[in-house]
């Protein structure tokens, strides 16, 4: 309960500081827009040619692009850039500052920049959703709503701890940019049903840069096609990369020195 | 003009020293390359299996030939300008740039050009890899062999200016990010990025063919992949000489008139 009155706050504050520039709202809206109608023009393309894609319907694949915007949304939302920061921080020693602070050191690292207008992603992505929801129709029931919720929470732990473990290298490693630039445009495969890239990038896809978990798994418990059996691995994969992501953290705040260092 | 020459071999040592410095950015830069035209390569691929074996006169192994060609194609002409130019802009670090004597698109000439002779073994053999998995099979004849390599470097003056050019919107406005991506996006579907131009639908086919995409970067592809006749081959060497003759002047008037708004932000 604190945690997310700790979270209400941080929000709170990125949004007074970003209501002063109104007209980044527009902008980003306009590039957000633009990228939707590009995935969707980009799938008209392929389905005017036929009429499933490894499988997957037509609808299918929209509700996938829908799940994947919601997510990319909500890294880029608050994870991202607070993660940046925390890069940034531990180059230029200004990570005391969070270390002196009352409250766990990895969650207010977590959640300290927040990008308000990425929301538009994040709205876009629900509104997607929606549409392939509707058109999916009769088909869908509560397990398929339980499956999904569940791989979503999932796959957001999933991301969430991929993301503390590349920006935590940063106390061994300083300069990680670059990496996290590779996670982002490896994300980008995740606008596709992994299924269909062959069994090396699938793999690469799902355990190096987990994309498969934080997108194509959702989708798939919409599209009918979760097992048990995968939606167990999902938790088991995700509460193992949690728990080595607060190990790997604990390790990096050992070695980090200080401003002063 | 012995100065030119000087100014571009400095230019080209300077480039090379800083791309060596900076080893782990080519190998990002290299996943980003390779990435985009092996996820269409297999969408399409997919797209051809379930369709019976072949979409539109390409089959697995001809959209393997397409998307590979399209990388080494994409890698010789691509430009990052603007990108940089915004930042230049805002920063103010252009001012230092027009104090020079030559024009900067010199020095961004041969930052491109150098750059790419560094990275040119690793797209090659990033592609030589892909070549490898996805078995791509040419239908290669002499002729358009011998007129890729003029299309492909007339390619790259077209997109280079056509970029150039428009990066200068920075000038105007510090938002230049949605232009970009407005760009990006029909460069995706019209150049060939995302598809074999042949599979797109005719709107967008005239559009193309009309504006600058289709030979900043299509054109070659099909050339050597023999989907253009030696007569349409002809005429499209000679479009796009006539885009960098077009390109050259609305570049040297946007310039004229860029320079003079010009007060660098924040400076």
């Amino acid at each position: 309960m604190r945690y997310l009155r700790l979270l209400w706050t941080f929000f709170r504050v990125g949004v007074l500081g970003e209501l002063a520039y109104r007209a980044n709202f527009f902008v980003q809206l306009f590039e957000s827009v633009l990228e939707l109608g590009t995935a969707i023009a980009g799938l008209a393309v392929i389905f005017s040619y036929t009429t499933t894609l490894g499988g997957w319907t037509p609808d299918q694949v929209l509700a996938l692009v829908g799940v994947f915007f919601l997510v990319g949304g909500a890294i880029r939302l608050m994870i991202q850039p607070s993660l940046e920061q925390l890069i940034e921080s531990v180059r230029d020693g200004t990570l005391d500052f969070t270390l002196v602070k009352p409250e766990d050191a990895q969650l207010l690292s977590s959640i300290q920049r927040v990008e308000i207008w990425k929301l538009t992603d994040v709205g876009l992505g629900i509104a997607v959703l929606t549409v392939a929801l509707v058109r999916l129709g009769a088909g869908l029931g509560a397990v398929h709503a339980f499956g999904f919720a569940a791989a979503l929470i999932a796959g957001g732990v999933i991301v969430y701890s991929f993301w503390v473990i590349l920006a935590t290298s940063a106390f061994w490693l300083v300069r990680v940019e670059n990496i996290l630039m590779v996670f982002q445009s490896m994300y980008e495969a995740g606008r596709w049903p992994v299924s269909i890239y062959p069994g090396w990038l699938r793999f690469a896809l799902t355990f190096i840069v987990p994309v498969a978990f934080a997108v194509t798994v959702p989708a798939q418990a919409l599209a009918g096609r979760l097992t048990w059996q995968l939606l167990a691995g999902a938790w088991v994969f995700a509460a193992a990369l949690f728990t080595a992501a607060r190990l790997f953290w604990l390790a990096g705040l050992r070695r980090y020195e200080g401003a002063s260092a | 003009m012995s100065g030119l020459a000087g100014l571009y071999s400095q230019q080209f040592k300077t480039s090379l020293s800083m791309m060596l410095q900076y080893r782990a950015s080519l190998v990002i830069w290299l996943i980003s390359h390779v990435l985009d035209p092996l996820v269409y390569l297999v969408v399409w691929t997919t797209v051809s299996r379930s369709s019976g074996g072949s979409v539109g006169g390409f089959g697995a192994a001809e959209f393997a030939a397409y998307f590979i060609v399209l990388m080494l194609v994409n890698h010789v002409t691509y430009t990052w300008i603007m990108f940089e130019y915004e930042y230049r802009v805002r920063h103010g670090s252009f001012s230092f740039a027009l104090l020079r004597p030559v024009h900067p698109i010199h020095s961004d000439l041969a930052d491109n050009v150098s750059s790419k002779i560094i990275t040119m073994p690793l797209i090659l053999a990033a592609a030589a890899i892909l070549a490898l998995v996805f078995r791509p099979v040419f239908h290669l004849s002499a002729w358009a062999v011998v007129a890729f390599m003029p299309a492909l470097l007339l390619a790259f003056a077209v997109r280079f200016l056509v970029e150039w050019t428009l990066a200068l919107a920075a000038f105007w406005t510090t938002r230049v990010s949605a232009i970009n991506q407005v760009y990006f996006i029909a460069a995706l579907f019209l150049s060939g990025q995302m598809a074999p131009l042949s599979l797109l639908p005719a709107p967008l086919r005239l559009a193309a063919t009309v504006l600058p995409f289709r030979w900043t970067t299509s054109f070659p592809v099909e050339l050597l992949l023999g989907r253009v006749g030696g007569n349409d081959a002809l005429i499209g060497l000679c479009v796009q000489a006539g885009w960098i003759v077009v390109c050259l002047f609305l570049l040297r008037f946007v310039w004229r008139a860029g320079v003079r708004v010009y007060s660098a932000v924040g400076a």
